[in-house]
């Protein structure tokens, strides 16, 4: 199997994999973006980033693929890190639409120079993964919304990456694709094991989906607080429904309201 | 329509009635679309030949189409050779604003510099009208077609040019930044990323470049004259005026036009088979 799986221990056992170490960062000399946020990110992680708009979600997720530099503070990396140990989901599918289906999730390996052929194997694996291994040669504009950020979390995925970040990608799909992408985001974490970090709007997504929520606020963008949710995984149908997840879900509401101002 | 009428048509078949209306509107315009056009020509050719002959008007003031279709057989053999050489000056000038608009616009896109330097230098050639500057070609260049195309590609390349530039720079910002994430050079962002992305630009200043260059190639001739290497189509209908032989000045003007047509037609068809697979614009054609 190309697609590796990485064993997941519990939470407080898993070893380190980054750091964002007392992170700033200022646009134009005096907007704060981001301010003094330090963040530990473990193997087998799926954090989510939970807050209003302009809390700097999105400016962390820029940092940490080093799109971006802090303006104070660094991230660290365990061991070595380089080209293809990361991977990116954007709110939008952003698929090349001249490209099938195939040739978008080869991207990555195309880059790194490896040939169609070579990886061919690995691509095939990934359609799979997400179920869309019978449309291979469709192009984008074929497919469905959902389809297409299905293919695009494939292309995330290809390179086996040691995290892979996710900026809000269920944002713009409809209440019942979403919940269905939910799901297999999770059947898919059992399968492969990967570190993910999760930008998202949505208390219920990332009671769901994720066993750290980091809750942050706005002017200046800040961490707040840091919520855990221990539900085991895998988590399905009768985890949406239990008792469980309406107590995370009511204590990561009042967190919000408090990242946005209102008493609790 | 009756009720007993309405049910049969129910069990018949399973399309209702607003769905076979559109069928039918649908299918008239795809007639309209072509009959149209040709009726309006038909009526405006006999109401020619009828207000030549209800007026007597003589032919070396306006030939009736009778004499224009006789100019248009009996000279076919000078028609030809003119039209020749017209189209390969067009073509050839098209060609060459392909390549140096794109070529620019690719130089321009990889260095900010070069594009500072140069850019309103490519504007002030554009907004300059070929009239005035290809009289001076003419002193300069010795070799009246490479003056010719000179002249039209000076028309020409521009739209490219800016099509292009617009399209190279139109990239996804997602994409852009995967790409980066990815490590992707230079070399790799432009070739997988820019340059698809600007096609569907190019193309659109393609189909206006056609045009142009025929424009240039055109006026390039009326400006040299002839000079040993032949005459286009311009040229004859100069020399057909001089000689008021309208009917051919007709003959070759309706040459000209038809080469218009065919260039726009033909890229079009071209831009058609590059982005029907993926691209809008040729998605919707289709249904």
């Amino acid at each position: 199997m190309a697609v590796r799986h990485h064993e997941t221990l519990p939470l407080g056992q898993r070893p380190p994999l980054l750091r964002l170490n007392h992170v700033d960062k200022i646009f134009g000399g005096d907007v704060v973006a981001l301010r003094d946020m330090t963040l530990q990110v473990n193997q087998g992680d799926f954090i989510s980033l939970l807050g209003p708009s302009g809390c700097g979600k999105s400016t962390a997720l820029r940092i940490i693929s080093d799109l971006m530099h802090p303006t104070r503070g660094r991230v660290e990396w365990e061991g070595h890190h380089g080209r293809g140990d990361l991977g990116v989901v954007f709110q939008e599918p952003t698929l090349m639409p001249w490209a099938t289906v195939a040739q978008n999730v080869w991207l990555p390996f195309r880059l790194a120079g490896k040939s169609y052929s070579e990886v061919k194997d690995d691509v095939l694996e990934v359609l799979r993964l997400v179920g869309l291994e019978k449309f291979l040669n469709a192009y984008p504009r074929e497919l469905s919304g959902g389809m297409k950020m299905r293919v695009s979390i494939a292309r995330a995925i290809v390179t086996n990456p040691r995290l892979i970040l996710m900026d809000e990608p269920f944002a713009a799909l409809d209440e019942i694709t979403r919940h269905k992408l939910n799901n297999d985001l999770l059947k898919l974490k059992d399968q492969i094991g990967c570190t993910v970090i999760f930008v998202t709007h949505s208390v219920f997504e990332s009671v769901f989906l994720s066993d750290r929520i980091v809750v942050m606020a706005a002017r200046p963008g800040r961490v707040l607080t840091e919520l855990q949710v221990d539900a085991p995984y895998p988590r399905g149908e009768e985890f949406r429904t239990s008792a469980e997840y309406a107590a995370h879900a009511r204590r990561a509401s009042e967190a919000l309201k408090e990242a946005m101002g209102e008493p609790a | 329509m009756s009720l007993a009428d309405n049910q049969t048509l129910g069990t018949a078949e399973t399309r209702d009635e607003d769905e076979i209306r559109r069928a039918r509107a649908a299918r008239m315009e795809r007639t309209a679309k072509w009959a149209l056009p040709v009726g309006i020509m038909v009526l405006a050719i006999i109401g020619w030949g009828w207000v030549v002959a209800a007026n007597d008007i003589p032919h070396y003031i306006l030939p009736g189409p009778d004499r224009v279709w006789d100019s248009l057989v009996n000279d076919w053999a000078i028609l030809i050779d003119a039209a020749y050489l017209t189209g390969w000056i067009t073509l050839l000038a098209l060609l060459l604003a392909v390549v140096g608009g794109a070529g620019l616009a690719i130089l321009f896109n990889q260095s900010k510099m070069l594009e500072l330097s140069f850019y309103p230098y490519a504007v002030i050639l554009q907004v300059t009208p070929v009239v005035s500057i290809a009289p001076l070609i003419f002193i300069y260049v010795d070799s009246k077609v490479a003056g010719m195309l000179l002249c039209a590609w000076l028309v020409a390349f521009f739209p490219v040019l800016s099509s292009t530039t617009l399209g190279l720079n139109s990239v996804d910002h997602n994409l852009r930044d995967l790409f980066r994430i990815y490590g992707a050079n230079r070399w790799q962002r432009l070739r997988y990323l820019q340059l698809p992305s600007a096609l569907p630009y190019f193309l659109g200043g393609l189909k206006i470049a056609g045009g142009l260059s025929l424009i240039g190639a055109v006026v390039a001739e009326l400006v040299a004259g002839t000079g040993g290497i032949g005459s286009g189509l311009a040229f004859r209908i100069q020399e057909a005026g001089y000689r008021l032989n309208i009917a051919r000045m007709f003959a070759a003007l309706a040459l000209v036009a038809a080469m218009g047509v065919f260039i726009f037609a033909a890229l079009s068809v071209l831009s058609h088979l590059l982005l029907r697979k993926w691209h809008e614009s040729a998605v919707s054609r289709e249904t």
